[in-house]
């Protein structure tokens, strides 16, 4: 393709923001700030609180008795007016945005309710009453295989929802010959960069039309369109979508909004009203979407320089309980540069697919490379250990040389542009290597644990739509037809006054798409960045739009900028030829600048840009013969390099790949197991830097959600699919204080197949940064298997191990976790009352009293003489929530001893335990003591096991604090309670 | 705070942003709702409603606070000011304002009215503090774009303009 000249007037500069003003002011327009209808309600989800059951009931009535309600639908409502959302694979499953007859993960939707606010939806979820009967979970990917397995999808038959196995060149026959083979073995945990802004929909349905209208702070890609409508059962040009126009982050995840999209559209059809949800934090940490955990075997086949000659990958995907669209991308995304930044001629791959009891996946920024990365870069650390050779020069050796671009890799990716021994080589040199070995001597000579990692890897970006069919094989492909490319689209209007306005699919997320894309198209015509403006949200019934349209895959700099660019060489080409008509000169002697067409040989003799740019709308008549009109010029561009993949299964995934080489010291703290980063340097060639302000922006938050990834950050289930990091207190997102600034370094290689040169550049880190910093601890520690997050408990694990025992023996009976996950909690009190034997026997088998002395009981009813249920509402630390109970008391010597057994369960979590109570008659009275055996489960046992612990003693305190105010007298209370309390204390 | 009838609406009055507001809330109304749904100043966000985020920092008589952990009842006379106060004429950017701008301290923006509203109340009271305290006064905040570089560098450009300012030059 030609490449346009770009004069750098504005291009390239670090320009302050057109989007700051409002945001800096409160002026944002995020989906919950939008102006509804007025009749609009809210609509609250019920969720499953179980991580694999079967839904033998629901009852709704209490809930839809309740004023303010305006509907409750269960699953089996919405099926009746929706289809089940299209796979991705061919499988006999259904995917339904809502539970029917069974629920597979912690947080799925159970149950919607309609009402008039947000306060009232919630209140009424809480007399829902389901039904359930537990199922066995399956969480660990491995085991999900087992041939005794619990099934997910009885349909399937199996947890495996796809295989495929791809060959590249010759491996076996490099294995062979190779002088060694070395392979390593990886589990990478789920996570998510999580955005602090939540999901939010509002949705209309006019019955008239039978058509719905969403506005959705949804991201892309707009081939979920698709899927939406196709789940709505109406065409396309039935289900409106619109992105509000700002949104708080989304990093892929926001992605992951569309099955909200059809609950609230299909609620609001059912409640004949417009329907707006925000969901909260709790939800969106629970149930909105997860990056895939994986579980990788790779093996390579090395010479003895340490030149990899093939690689054997194995990797088991971890999609959680459904196959939502666009999965298994996440899987296929990297797949035409699995052999990263070298030149691998033989490559094997099995890719399996499994579904587990755990939140469905989806976008998440990095997509697929932190896996794939994590894998082959801690390999080229260890094949370097093992061999004895410099980690570097092996990196080096294997690099793809600089003049081989653009390279086609074994897999068929097409690497566009780079020098990567270059950039590899000034990075150490100006990001100081040497300083840095010098400090990990020292540090090391006085005892101290300090390492060094590497990475290199290719951050591919513009994504090719049809690399996700990879996963079809040739035949199937060949059956659904090609697919290809990927359409970005840009238009630019000039209005009668003749101002410019341009307007892209792009729907940012807070990258400044708007400022970069004033900068590109102002550039092109002359004109001033304040002169441009831009509008990047997107209406699909209004504005130009493709499958390939939102925010993902890094695509705005090299496919958005670019299809701006040239919407603006377009229009510019017929301004020139108006104005040359006027300036009596030729087309190609008209320059633009400051506001002004004029003759290049002769500057004074100008005209004014609005003069020439308003002139189609005017006097159209005055245009000289075949310019054409001026006043909007829509260009679709899609790059050629992205073809379907070939009958060998070669594929471009990627028009772009940058480059990145990183490499950081870290030392850890031999009491406590801390990480801490000494100093992190990062190299990018992500081809033209646009604005360097936004390119250095995007490389430091990428940098520090994996630093997050690295050290803190896991989306942590129980082995009962219990999900235990369901709160920002949790799942530990980096603060300032855990953030490091890494020196950032760039080296610009332009992209031959992008109109600007640019490359993407948002997702780097996310992929070469932990498995830098795992390198740097595995070198710190001599330690070969490393897991992230490297949390302090997980590395004095391997501190300790290696080092010493630990100096006493575990305490085995507190706070241990039960065989299937849940979190088990013993204890014992006593207290003395005043009141006799019999009389406080009679208490504790009374539903008034109990009622009375429980702690947070709504209501105590008796089912039998020796049986109860009760109602209550705990809170245990931030979580609050509303539990049933079942009591049954058993081994009963009256009046001496009783057992009471039960199991209680809530949206939070459910629990069952044992206590034994015992009466004892003193002199003044009886003594009561009590040892108990619990086993909690769902998000209340994600609560630190600290605080769950004291927070039960106090309840049970509590209880007999009140069962003795109720035996005794007022004055023997106060002297009790100072017992009691000094009592809880004590014990432990 | 008086006996609170569950059943009942109640009234509160306060100062927002230098106005006295009356409003008929729940009891169980949180501040951040009253704030953005009631009265419509959507300036504050919501990130977490769990106190951990810092989205919502609004400062209750001079002092940053939590409007997602404040019931609305509790700020019966109290002085509120959200970001929409920052400011006193709409076109001009106050210094800190300006700082974030120049320096690209936001990227969304969503976490940014909390930690303008944080900063804002630090610079008062404090207006010589440095890097060690202004990160540490950020801790309380999440940002989950920015990586926190460009939002330090903002709040030090701001206090030493408003230290200049300050300064007579005589
Ligand atoms: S919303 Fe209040 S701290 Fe997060
Ligand atoms: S700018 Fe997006 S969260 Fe801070």
């Amino acid at each position: 393709m030609t490449r346009l000249e770009t004069a750098g007037a504005l291009i390239g500069r670090t320009v302050e923001r057109v989007e700051d003003a409002g945001l800096l002011t409160g002026r944002g327009r995020y989906i919950d700030d939008l102006p509804v209808r007025r009749d609009t309600a809210h609509l609250a989800i019920l969720r499953s609180p179980h991580g694999h059951a079967e839904i033998r009931a629901i009852d709704t009535t209490a809930a839809r008795a309740l004023p303010g309600v305006f509907t409750v639908l269960t699953g089996e409502d919405v099926a009746r007016l929706t289809r089940s959302m299209t796979v991705g694979v061919k499988a006999n499953v259904e995917c339904w945005p809502i539970a029917r007859d069974r629920v597979r993960y912690v947080g799925e939707p159970v149950a919607l309710v309609v009402a008039e606010n947000r306060y009232v939806a919630e209140d009424a979820l809480d007399l829902i009453e389901v039904d359930y009967a537990k199922l066995a979970a399956v969480v660990d990917p491995e085991k999900a295989l087992a041939a005794d397995a619990q099934v997910l999808h009885p349909s399937l038959g199996t947890n495996l929802i796809n295989e495929r196995i791809f060959r590249y060149g010759d491996p076996e026959a490099a294995l062979a010959t190779a002088a060694h083979r070395i392979s390593i073995r990886i589990a990478y945990p789920r996570n998510s960069c999580t955005p602090i802004e939540t999901y939010g929909v509002i949705a209309e349905y006019d019955p008239g039309e039978d058509a719905y209208d969403v506005t959705a702070n949804f991201q892309g890609p707009f081939s979920i369109h698709a899927v939406i409508s196709r789940a709505l059962n109406v065409p396309g040009n039935r289900m409106r979508l619109r992105t509000p126009p700002d949104s708080g982050g989304s990093f892929g995840i926001k992605q992951g909004v569309f099955p909200y999209v059809i609950l609230a559209a299909v609620a609001a059809r059912v409640a004949g009203r417009p329907v707006k949800w925000i969901e909260d934090r709790l939800e969106h940490l629970t149930a909105s979407v997860s990056a895939t955990n994986r579980v990788t075997a790779l093996e390579a086949a090395v010479a003895a320089d340490g030149r990899i000659t093939a690689l054997f990958w194995d990797q088991l995907e971890d999609c959680g309980a459904h196959l939502r669209a666009p999965e298994p991308a996440t899987l296929y995304r990297m797949h035409g540069n699995m052999t990263g930044a070298y030149a691998i001629e033989n490559v094997a791959i099995r890719n399996r697919v499994v579904l587990t009891n755990k939140t469905p996946t989806g976008l998440n920024r990095g997509f697929g490379g932190p896996q794939v990365y994590f894998a082959l870069e801690r390999l080229v650390h260890k094949i370097a250990v093992e061999l004895g050779l410099d980690r570097l020069d092996v990196i080096r050796r294997n690099l793809v040389p600089a003049d081989a671009f653009p390279y086609r890799t074994a897999t068929g990716g097409l690497l566009d542009s780079g020098d990567y021994r270059v950039a590899l080589d000034r990075a150490l040199g100006e990001g100081g290597l040497e300083a840095m070995r010098l400090r990990r001597d020292e540090a090391r000579a006085e005892g101290r644990l300090y390492g060094i990692g590497y990475a290199a890897v290719v951050e591919p970006s513009v994504s090719n739509m049809s690399y996700i069919t990879t996963v079809l094989t040739p035949e199937e492909r060949a059956k659904a037809g090609p697919k290809n490319g990927a359409q970005a689209v840009a238009t630019i209007a000039i209005d009668p006054l003749g101002s410019v306005t341009v307007k892209v699919a792009s729907v940012p997320q807070g990258q400044g798409h708007r400022t970069v894309l004033a900068q590109v198209v102002a550039e092109r015509l002359g004109l001033s960045l304040e002169a441009v403006r831009v509008n990047a949200e997107l209406d699909t019934a209004r504005d130009a739009w493709s499958i390939a349209s939102g925010n993902y895959a890094s695509r705005f700099a090299a496919a958005v900028a670019g299809a701006a660019a040239l919407a603006a060489d377009r229009i510019r080409d017929r301004l020139a030829a108006i104005a040359a008509a006027q300036l009596n000169v030729t087309a190609d002697s008209v320059d633009f600048g400051a506001g002004k067409l004029f003759d290049r040989n002769n500057p004074d003799n100008a005209v004014s840009f609005g003069r020439v740019a308003a002139a189609s709308h005017w006097a159209p008549g005055t245009l000289p013969d075949g310019t054409g009109q001026t006043i909007r010029e829509t260009v679709f561009w899609t790059p050629e390099q992205l073809e379907a993949p070939t009958a060998t299964d070669g594929i471009n995934s990627s028009l772009c790949h940058g480059f990145i080489f990183d490499f950081c010291g870290v030392e850890i703290d031999r009491t406590t197991g801390q990480v801490r980063i000494d100093r992190y340097v990062t190299m990018h060639d992500c081809g033209r830097i646009l604005h360097p302000g936004m390119v250095d922006g995007q490389v430091r938050g990428g940098f520090a959600q994996a630093v997050g990834a690295a050290l803190y950050e896991e989306y942590a289930y129980g082995g009962d699919g219990s999900f235990l990091t369901g709160t920002l207190a949790d799942y530990l997102i980096p603060t300032v204080m855990e953030t490091p600034e890494p020196l950032i370094l760039h080296h610009e290689t332009l992209s031959p197949f992008t109109p600007l040169g640019a490359k993407g550049v948002g997702e780097g880190n996310c992929m070469s940064t932990p498995v830098c910093i795992a390198n740097a601890v595995a070198d710190a520690l001599g330690v070969e298997d490393i897991q992230l997050p490297l949390s302090p408990s997980r590395v004095s694990e391997w501190l300790y191990g290696e080092e010493r025992p630990p100096s006493k023996p575990r305490d085995p009976t507190p706070a241990a976790t039960g065989a299937s996950g849940e979190r088990m909690l013993t204890g014992s009190g006593s207290a003395e009352v005043t009141a006799t034997r019999d009389s406080v026997w009679a208490m504790l088998l009374d539903p008034n009293t109990l009622k009375a002395i429980i702690p947070g009981a709504h209501e105590v009813r008796k089912v039998s003489d020796t049986h109860f249920r009760a109602e209550v509402t705990l809170g245990i630390g931030p979580v609050k929530g509303r539990y049933r109970a079942d009591i049954r008391l058993s081994d009963m010597v009256e009046p001496e001893a009783v057992t009471l057994s039960g199991g209680t369960e809530g949206a939070l979590g459910s629990g069952r335990g044992t206590g034994r109570v015992t009466l004892t008659e003193t002199t003044t009275g009886t003594r009561i003591d009590y040892r108990y055996e619990a086993a909690i489960g769902g998000k209340v046992a994600s609560v630190g096991g600290r605080l769950l612990d004291g927070a039960a003693r106090v309840v049970i305190g509590q209880f007999f604090q009140a069962l003795a105010r109720h035996a005794g007298s007022a004055s023997d209370a106060i002297g009790l309670k100072k017992r009691l309390s000094t009592l809880f204390r004590r014990r432990r | 705070m008086p006996h609170l009838n569950a059943a009942q609406r109640h009234l509160v009055h306060f100062t927002l942003n230098g106005r006295m507001v009356r409003a008929e809330v729940e009891n169980r109304m949180l501040l951040s709702d009253l704030l953005r749904h009631e009265i419509g100043l959507t300036g504050t966000h919501v990130g977490c409603e769990h106190g951990v985020c810092g989205a919502c920092t609004v400062q209750i008589d001079g002092k940053p606070a939590r409007a997602c952990l404040t019931l609305a009842q509790q700020i019966r006379g109290s002085n509120i000011r959200t970001v929409e106060a920052l400011v006193t004429d709409p076109a001009v950017l106050s210094p800190l304002q300006a700082a974030f701008r120049h320096h690209h301290g936001l990227q969304c923006g969503f976490c940014t009215p909390g930690i303008l509203m944080s900063l804002d109340a630090l610079l008062r009271e404090r207006p010589d503090a440095g890097r060690k305290e202004i990160r540490e006064h950020l801790s309380g905040h999440l940002c989950r774009c920015t990586g926190y570089a460009t939002i330090i560098e903002a709040a030090l450009d701001a206090a030493e303009e408003q230290r200049k300012e300050e300064t007579p030059n005589a």
